[in-house]
C-alpha cells in the first residue's frame, strides 16, 4: 500500500517546507508584488511590464480583520469533516503592502485574534480528495514572549 | 416596481409588471419608447443575458434600439447611465430600463463547473469565503477601530425595518427590535442573520427622457438625473473587495480616496452638488454594518462617525440625512439587476412627495450608492 500523498490544493500558490510562505508574482519592470500569482500583463496602470518573478512573501503580517463561518458555505467548498465544523478567516496585512484573505489555522477562532494582531502563515489540510489530503496555506496567531502560550 | 418576495415565477413576468407600471405612472405610451435598456441577471439563462431584448419582446417589439448591461450590483445603474448617455447625445428621446430578477434560496454560490482561474470560485474552494465572509470583515474593523457594537448594527436593522413598513414594495414589513437581530444565529462573526440581507426576486423599471421630450409631454417640474457614478477602483485597490482573495500592493501611491469613497466623490463633482446637499440617500445596505461605512464613504459625516449618527436618530426619517427611508435592502432583501434601479425609484417617489407613509419632509436632492462583484460600483444623485 502506498502513503497516501500531501499535495496543496492548488499548485504554485505557497510554499511547504519548514517555513512556508506565499509565492507572488512580482513585476520584473516596476517591481509591484501580486498574490494569487499572475501571467500576463502588470496591472500597475503606469507600467507596461509583461515579465514576472515568482518571490515568497513575508511569513508574518498584521490582521486587518477577520470573522468565521457558522454556516456550511456552498459547494465548490468540500467540507473537511461531517458534520461541519465552523472555521475562522483573517484579511492579514503584509510588509510588502498587500492583504492576504486565509483561514486561521486549525483551532483558532475569533477570540483568538485582533485588528493589528501579528499571524504568520502555516501549511494545512484544507480536505481529503481521491489524491490524498489537499493543503492550504492559513493563517496562525503569534504567540508573543511573556504571553500564556496556553494553545 | 413589481414587489420584492420569493414568487417563484420567471423574472420576465415582474420586469413587464414594473416597466408597465413606469410607463403608466409617466404617462408615456410604449410606442414612444425608442430605447430598450436591460439590466442583465446571470442565473436565469440566455433570456437573462439579453434581458434588454426579453422585455422588449416580452412587451411587443416596437423597433426599439437595444442595450443590455451587466456590472453585478451596479446593473441597474449602468443600464440607467447607457439610456442617460444616449440621450444627451441626442440619439434617443425616451428610454426605458428594467432590472428583473428571479433568484435562488440561500447563500448566492458562483456557477456550477471546477474553474481554477475565477477567483469568485476560488474564493469558495481554497478558503470557504462567502459574501457575508467579506461584509463581516468590514464589520468587525468598525467595531476594532471605531468601537462600533453588535447592538449598533442591530440598530440600524431596527431603523430600516420600521422605515419600510408602508413600502407596498418592500419584502419585509414588520418591526424589528434589538433583542430579534442579537438572538438571531450569528452567520459569520460580529454578523447575525438579521443583520445581513436576503436575496429576493422583485423586478424595477425607470422611464428616463430628454428635457424636451418631458416639456412637451407637459411635465414642467421633472425628477432630474443629475449625475450617475459608475467609476472603477484607481490602482492600487488597497481595500480588500469581494470576492478577491486579496488586495493591491499599496508598494505604489495608493490614491486619496478608497473605491467606495471615490464612487460617491465622482457623482458629487459630476452634479456639481455638496454632501452637505443632500436630503436623503438610499445606500446598499447587504449588511447593516455596510450602511455605517456608506454613510461615511457618501461624505455624509466623518469617519468613524458614522455611529454617533444613527445613535443621534440623524439617519431616521425625521433627521438630518435620513438614511434608506425605502426600508433599504434591510426590507427588500436584494434582486441584483433591479436594485440599482430601485433605489433611483424610491428617490424619485421622494422628491415627487409620493413616498407614502415613508416620507422626507422637503426632499431636493438624493443619492444612491452601492457595490458590486468585480469593480462595480454605482451612484446616481437626483434634484427637483
Amino acid at each position: 500500500m502506498t502513503e497516501a500523498a500531501v499535495t496543496p490544493a492548488i499548485e504554485g500558490w505557497f510554499t511547504t517546507g519548514a517555513d512556508p510562505a506565499l509565492v507572488a508574482s512580482q513585476c520584473t519592470t516596476c517591481s509591484s508584488v501580486f498574490f494569487p500569482p499572475t501571467t500576463g500583463f502588470c496591472r500597475n496602470p503606469a507600467c507596461p511590464g509583461e515579465d514576472f518573478e515568482a518571490t515568497e512573501l513575508s511569513r508574518r503580517g498584521t490582521v486587518w480583520s477577520y470573522t468565521d463561518a457558522q454556516y456550511q458555505p456552498p459547494a465548490p467548498y468540500i467540507p473537511a469533516t461531517e458534520p461541519y465544523v465552523p472555521f475562522a478567516l483573517a484579511a492579514v496585512e503584509l510588509p510588502e503592502g498587500i492583504v492576504v484573505l486565509g483561514q486561521l489555522a486549525e483551532g483558532y477562532g475569533v477570540d483568538d485574534v485582533r485588528v493589528g494582531r501579528e499571524v504568520e502563515v502555516v501549511v494545512e489540510t484544507l480536505y481529503t480528495d481521491d489524491s490524498g489530503e489537499r493543503t492550504i496555506w492559513r493563517w496562525k496567531p503569534v504567540v508573543e514572549m511573556g504571553e500564556e502560550a496556553d494553545q | 416596481m413589481h414587489p420584492w418576495g420569493k414568487w417563484g415565477r420567471n423574472f420576465v413576468s415582474y420586469g413587464v409588471h414594473a416597466a408597465r407600471q413606469a410607463l403608466a405612472d409617466s404617462d408615456v405610451s410604449w410606442e414612444d419608447v425608442d430605447l430598450v435598456v436591460g439590466g442583465e441577471t446571470v442565473r436565469n439563462g440566455y433570456g437573462g443575458y439579453v434581458a434588454g431584448a426579453t422585455f422588449a419582446q416580452a412587451l411587443g417589439w416596437n423597433g426599439a434600439r437595444v442595450a443590455t448591461s451587466y456590472a453585478a450590483c451596479a446593473t441597474g445603474a449602468q443600464a440607467l447611465d447607457t439610456a442617460r448617455a444616449r440621450i444627451l447625445a441626442g440619439l434617443s428621446e425616451v428610454a426605458l430600463v428594467v432590472g428583473a430578477d428571479t433568484t435562488p434560496k440561500g447563500f448566492l454560490a458562483p456557477n456550477a463547473g471546477e474553474r481554477w482561474d475565477d477567483p469568485d470560485w476560488l474564493r469558495f474552494r481554497l478558503l470557504g469565503m462567502t459574501n457575508p465572509g467579506y461584509f463581516a470583515l468590514y464589520a468587525r474593523r468598525r467595531m476594532d477601530l471605531y468601537g462600533a457594537t453588535p447592538e449598533d448594527f442591530a440598530a440600524v436593522k431596527v431603523k430600516n425595518a420600521r422605515h419600510g413598513l408602508e413600502n407596498p414594495n418592500a419584502r419585509y414589513r414588520k418591526e424589528v427590535s434589538t433583542e430579534d437581530v442579537l438572538n438571531s444565529a450569528v452567520v459569520s462573526d460580529p454578523l447575525h442573520l438579521l443583520d445581513i440581507c436576503a436575496t429576493s426576486d422583485g423586478a424595477a423599471a425607470v422611464v428616463l427622457t430628454s428635457m424636451d421630450y418631458a416639456r412637451r409631454h407637459g411635465i414642467a417640474s421633472p425628477v432630474r438625473v443629475r449625475a450617475i457614478s459608475t467609476v472603477t477602483p484607481t490602482f492600487p485597490n488597497t481595500v480588500i473587495d469581494m470576492p478577491l482573495l486579496s488586495t493591491d500592493p499599496a508598494n505604489a501611491v495608493p490614491p486619496e480616496q478608497t473605491f467606495k469613497e471615490s464612487i460617491g466623490a465622482a457623482a458629487y463633482e459630476e452634479a456639481g452638488i455638496e454632501p452637505g446637499d443632500v436630503s436623503l440617500a438610499e445606500v446598499y445596505d447587504l449588511s447593516t454594518a455596510l450602511e455605517l461605512d456608506w454613510v461615511e464613504d457618501l461624505a455624509l459625516c466623518k469617519r468613524g462617525e458614522a455611529e454617533h449618527l444613527l445613535r443621534a436618530g440623524d439617519t431616521t426619517i425625521g433627521g438630518r440625512i435620513p438614511v434608506n427611508p425605502s426600508g433599504g435592502l434591510a426590507c427588500f432583501g436584494e434582486a441584483v439587476p433591479a436594485q440599482a434601479l430601485a433605489q433611483v425609484c424610491e428617490v424619485t417617489w421622494q422628491l415627487r412627495g409620493q413616498a407614502a407613509g415613508r416620507q422626507v419632509e422637503d426632499a431636493k436632492v438624493g443619492i444612491t450608492a452601492n457595490q458590486g462583484l468585480f469593480g462595480h460600483g454605482s451612484s446616481v444623485i437626483l434634484s427637483t
